[in-house]
């Protein structure tokens, strides 16, 4: 328990240090940006950008402004959009979270389940033509970028056969099944060539001997001992996989018009709105800080082999 | 005949690989009677794991048995399905492997791993699994079965986990049991109590063992009858006393010559000159020949068949062709013997 | 092996004169170097050879685009705007200059009057620049942008993990400290940040890029080295006296050179990857320089109606791709077939 208590708290620490660390360097990268916020700041007057500048906080020293703005975001507040109608930020991206994480989940379970299955089937079938088929899926599924899929499905299933909406995100499951195709292809790939290569080293292993001469049927030998000790070492993907689907959210969210946060990042980076686009780094850089922290938890819960606490 | 548990005739068994067919095992015939302890000894590479893994049906899919039969108590086993050897695995024959340290699930409690052997062959309840379970864990002398079922493996020494995997081989009273040089990875007094817990157990269920080792001092001890292989061929087969005290083939004395013993006035370590034939083309003749001082010109043109010396007792060389001429073993041997008897009656004490 | 005993002549049963063939014969082949062998290993994989070949020849007809490519890449010519590709010789539909206009196949080489000795191979885009010329120069660029990140980031790659890893202690866990927080950015959200700041253009895409993909690479290294630093042999050279930056050259830096080469192989398909997902994004390279992104992201605008001028750049993306990851991979295998991820 101890043990636990020192674990936890350690890597609470490092998950606020780090928090801090991006929250403060994109604070100040994104004040020595170049451009500026407004559309037309050429027909603006001094008077008027006084104006402006003193309603959305920016006269004042940079430090002032950065205590300021720690001080809101500890207290929810990210700031008001410069862009997109005088929004609070966390309005704007509020409406938008649900939409994300539903599409964000619905592919990586889609994706890691078919990837997991894929896996285990190429390395029971190892070296015969179905291994080469799931391996060459799997090759070709990381080495096609998620837009030219995303493309290519809203062309096949949306344009051609116009069998599912072709976008937006207003007919409900339905519209949701291309872009979580789409999303999935890349944790899908990964996933089976990393249940591939594990399972593969798992059923040359000596316990799977014993278990095969137990008298075990290759298919229950998998599912039992194989599968449990080729998945602990997924945990170790997790990290990456999210990484994958926060970039991919943002052009499948884009081609297949979805209003997400992915979207909405894209559309604050091409016009510079700032408060918009550190909010979104923020919440991005805090997702994938807990999923690390949760995994790095997961894998002492599940591995029997580590003590708490201890490194790898 | 009802006598025999386990009859092997002419099995040969080869793998392909990428550069050719490896020939592993090579027309090798044995018979194990009920009850009795069989070694098998040889180099590594001289074809004793894979016949025992060809035993259990339990080969790599590049190998195929070109020939031969293995009758269990009358039926051929080759010639099962794969559904109902599933049935004959963990059930009639079990197998121990060489390496206690990896043979269990590291993540699988190993009350578990040993329950799940029960229940695949034994239509019996959770519950009933359980109580044999702990039976099994306190027969094999693992203390406190009760809280130790519900550890992990890394949580066992060596010689603790080779009695758990004993004891999940042995759960079902398997008829045949295989031990795979079960006590070379271990420590030597933890080899000496593995063998006397083997010994013990094959008394209660009163099963068949073969035991797979290149320790002749382990051999001593344990077996009732020794085969010697060389270059997948049996070349030797008797009781334990007959290969100890009259071995016929030159390979076998070579064997006894080169075991260290505890006499430390011998000046250096007998080794056999040069190395095992290579099984991608097996030699024409006795495949022994080329490192045998003893070779005759005839091992370099044909196989020596295996001549019979007693009721129990068969070598495999030209040497006792009538025509040949008369070879006693080397001298040193006699001595040797007799220090390597004395050592292995320490096991017998322990 | 039928022979009967009795026949086999007695003058055999003699012993062989000693001496005589007693020594094992047994060719010795020498061993083949780890290079070697790690270079048969390479060319048995079908896959990676076929890459290899097919990189290698992109590759070329890429940089040589100054000199091969039919017309300039940035020339307007309006009238020849949005022409279906047109390869002499064939008459797929598709291929022959031919698309759909309001329902009916017409011939949009007539329409325009483009001469007859005039053919788009690849089509024209929006402003009738020649997609040839565009996609050949476009691959140069995001070739360029991946080599040259690949080689900035196993160069800091290299060197930091080294650092970590040799001096160990304090700085060690500082250095390493600082990879585990960079971790906690998403690389996507970095290099962006790092290209609001920086004026697009190529030098930025190539910093954004390194910034973001040399923390796997130090990683690695450090691994490897601290594995590598604990074996007997390179123990018993310090033991000697070798200084350590000796030592880092002369032990260490052969021993990972594999593992390194192999991750430097996958960090250009990933390299070229974010170039143009940036650029398609609208945040990387931008219009009219061309490149594979930029070809996409134009191509993009006008797959409705033009679906060539986004499928032509897809796919030679993803042959790149494709190529580049079935190397890396074949690479692997041939470095250490049993090396992981």
């Amino acid at each position: 328990m101890k043990r636990w208590l020192r674990f936890i708290s350690h890597r609470l620490v490092y998950m606020v240090t780090t928090l801090w660390v991006i929250v403060t360097i994109t604070f100040f990268l994104m004040n020595l940006l170049p451009g500026t916020p407004y559309n037309n700041r050429d027909k603006l007057s001094p008077a008027q950008l006084q104006v402006l500048d003193e309603k959305y906080g920016l006269s004042e020293p940079l430090f002032t402004r950065y205590t300021t703005y720690i001080n809101n975001i500890l207290h929810g507040d990210f700031g008001i959009s410069l862009q997109f109608s005088d929004q609070k930020v966390t309005t704007l991206l509020g409406s938008r979270i649900g939409v994300s994480i539903q599409l964000g989940l619905q592919a990586v379970i889609f994706g890691t389940l078919i990837g997991i299955i894929l896996g285990i089937i190429a390395a029971m079938k190892h070296n015969t033509w179905i291994d080469t088929f799931c391996s060459l899926f799997a090759i070709v599924g990381r080495s096609a970028p998620n837009f030219v899929v995303a493309v290519l499905l809203q062309y096949i299933f949306a344009v051609s056969l116009s069998l599912l909406p072709i976008g937006l995100w207003k007919d409900g499951f339905s519209s949701s099944i291309l872009p979580t195709l789409a999303l999935s292809i890349s944790p899908m790939a990964d996933t089976s060539r990393f249940i591939r290569t594990e399972m593969i080293e798992v059923l040359g292993s000596d316990y799977i001997e014993l278990a095969r001469a137990k008298g075990m049927s290759e298919l229950r030998l998998v599912l039992t001992h194989g599968l449990r000790n080729a998945l602990i070492p997924m945990v170790t993907i997790i990290g990456p996989l999210t990484v994958s689907l926060i970039t991919g959210s943002m052009v499948v969210e884009n081609i297949f018009a979805i209003p997400g946060i992915g979207e909405q990042f894209t559309k604050s980076v091409l016009s510079n709105d700032y408060s918009t686009i550190m909010a979104v780094t923020i919440l991005f850089s805090t997702l994938l800080v807990i999923v690390i922290f949760l995994m790095d938890v997961l894998y002492q819960l599940i591995d029997p082999r580590i003590r708490v606490g201890q490194k790898t | 005949m009802s006598n025999i548990q386990l009859d092997v005739k002419n099995l040969s068994v080869s793998f392909s690989t990428q550069a050719g067919k490896v020939h592993a095992v090579r027309d090798v015939s044995f018979s194990l009677h009920k009850g009795e302890t069989l070694a098998i000894v040889g180099e590594s590479g001289s074809g004793k794991t894979v016949t025992c893994r060809t035993l259990m049906r339990l080969l790599s899919k590049n190998a195929s048995i070109d020939a031969g039969e293995i009758l269990l108590e009358g039926t051929d086993i080759l010639k099962v399905s794969e559904r109902n050897m599933r049935h004959i695995r963990g059930n009639d024959i079990a197998m121990v492997f060489q390496d206690p340290m990896t043979s269990l699930d590291p993540t699988m409690k190993i009350g578990r791993q040993i329950e799940e052997v029960i229940t695949l062959h034994r239509k019996v309840k959770r519950k009933e699994a359980r109580k044999r379970m702990l039976e099994l864990l306190q027969l094999v002398g693992i203390e406190d079965p009760r809280r130790r079922s519900r550890q992990y493996p890394h949580e066992f020494s060596g010689g603790q986990r080779q009695r758990i995997v004993i004891s999940i081989v042995l759960a079902c009273n398997p008829k045949v049991l295989i031990a795979d040089e079960p006590t070379t990875a271990l420590d030597v007094t933890m080899q000496a109590q593995i063998i006397d817990l083997l010994k013990s157990l094959q008394k209660k269920i009163n099963t068949s063992i073969i035991f797979i080792t290149h320790d002749l001092g382990v051999v001593a001890n344990v077996a009732d009858r020794v085969a010697v292989m060389y270059a997948g061929k049996i070349i030797e087969i008797g009781r334990a006393d007959e290969i100890f005290y009259d071995p016929r083939h030159p390979y076998t004395w070579g064997l006894l010559n080169s075991m260290p013993t505890l006499d430390t006035s011998a000046p250096s370590l007998y080794t056999i000159p040069g190395a095992p034939p290579n099984l991608l083309k097996p030699p024409t003749g006795d495949a022994f020949a080329p490192r045998n001082e003893y070779a005759l010109a005839v091992d370099e043109l044909y196989e020596p068949p295996m001549f019979q010396i007693s009721d129990t007792h068969y070598a495999a060389t030209w040497l006792l062709d009538a025509r040949a001429p008369k070879v006693n073993p080397p001298a040193v041997l006699n001595k040797r013997r007799e220090e390597f008897i004395k050592r292995s009656g320490l096991y017998a004490e322990s | 092996m039928n022979i009967n005993i009795n026949q086999i002549p007695k003058e055999l049963f003699r012993f062989k004169t000693t001496g005589q063939d007693t020594a094992v014969k047994e060719e010795i082949t020498p061993s083949p170097t780890f290079l070697q062998d790690a270079w048969r290993r390479l060319c048995k994989n079908k896959g990676a050879l076929a890459s290899m070949l097919l990189l290698t020849v992109i590759i070329i007809l890429a940089f040589l685009a100054p000199v091969i490519a039919p017309y300039n890449p940035n020339t307007q010519n309006i009238p020849h705007a949005n022409l279906p590709p047109r390869i002499p010789g064939i008459s797929i539909n598709g291929l022959n200059g031919r698309a759909q206009l309001q329902g009916k196949l017409i011939d949009r080489y007539a329409l325009a009057k483009v001469p007859a000795d005039r053919n788009y191979l690849f089509g024209t885009d929006e402003f009738g620049r020649d997609l040839l010329s565009r996609t050949l120069y476009g691959t140069r660029i995001s070739l360029t942008i991946a080599f040259i990140a690949a080689i900035l980031d196993l160069t800091i790659g290299v060197f930091y993990g080294l650092t970590s890893a040799l001096k160990g202690g304090r700085v060690d866990n500082f250095m390493q400290r600082i990879l585990e927080i960079l971790t906690g950015i998403p690389n996507l959200v970095l290099v962006v940040l790092m290209l609001l700041i920086f004026k697009p253009g190529i030098l930025s895409i190539i910093f954004a890029l390194t910034i973001s993909s040399w923390i796997p690479m130090a990683r690695i290294v450090r691994a490897q080295t601290l594995r590598i630093r604990n074996m007997e042999y390179v123990q018993a050279a310090v033991a000697l006296g070798s200084s350590q930056v000796r030592n880092a050259i002369s032990h260490i830096l052969p021993n990972i050179a594999g593992i390194v080469v192999v991750r430097a192989m996958f960090s250009i398909p990933s390299a070229i990857f974010f170039e143009t997902f940036l650029s398609f994004i609208g945040v990387g390279m931008k219009i009219p320089n061309a490149s594979l992104g930029t070809l996409l992201n134009s191509g993009y605008k006008m797959f409705r109606i033009h679906p060539y001028q986004m499928w032509i750049p897809s796919i030679i993306l993803c042959i790149i791709m494709l190529a580049f990851n079935l190397f890396a991979d074949g690479l692997r295998d041939a470095f250490d077939p049993k090396m992981k991820e």
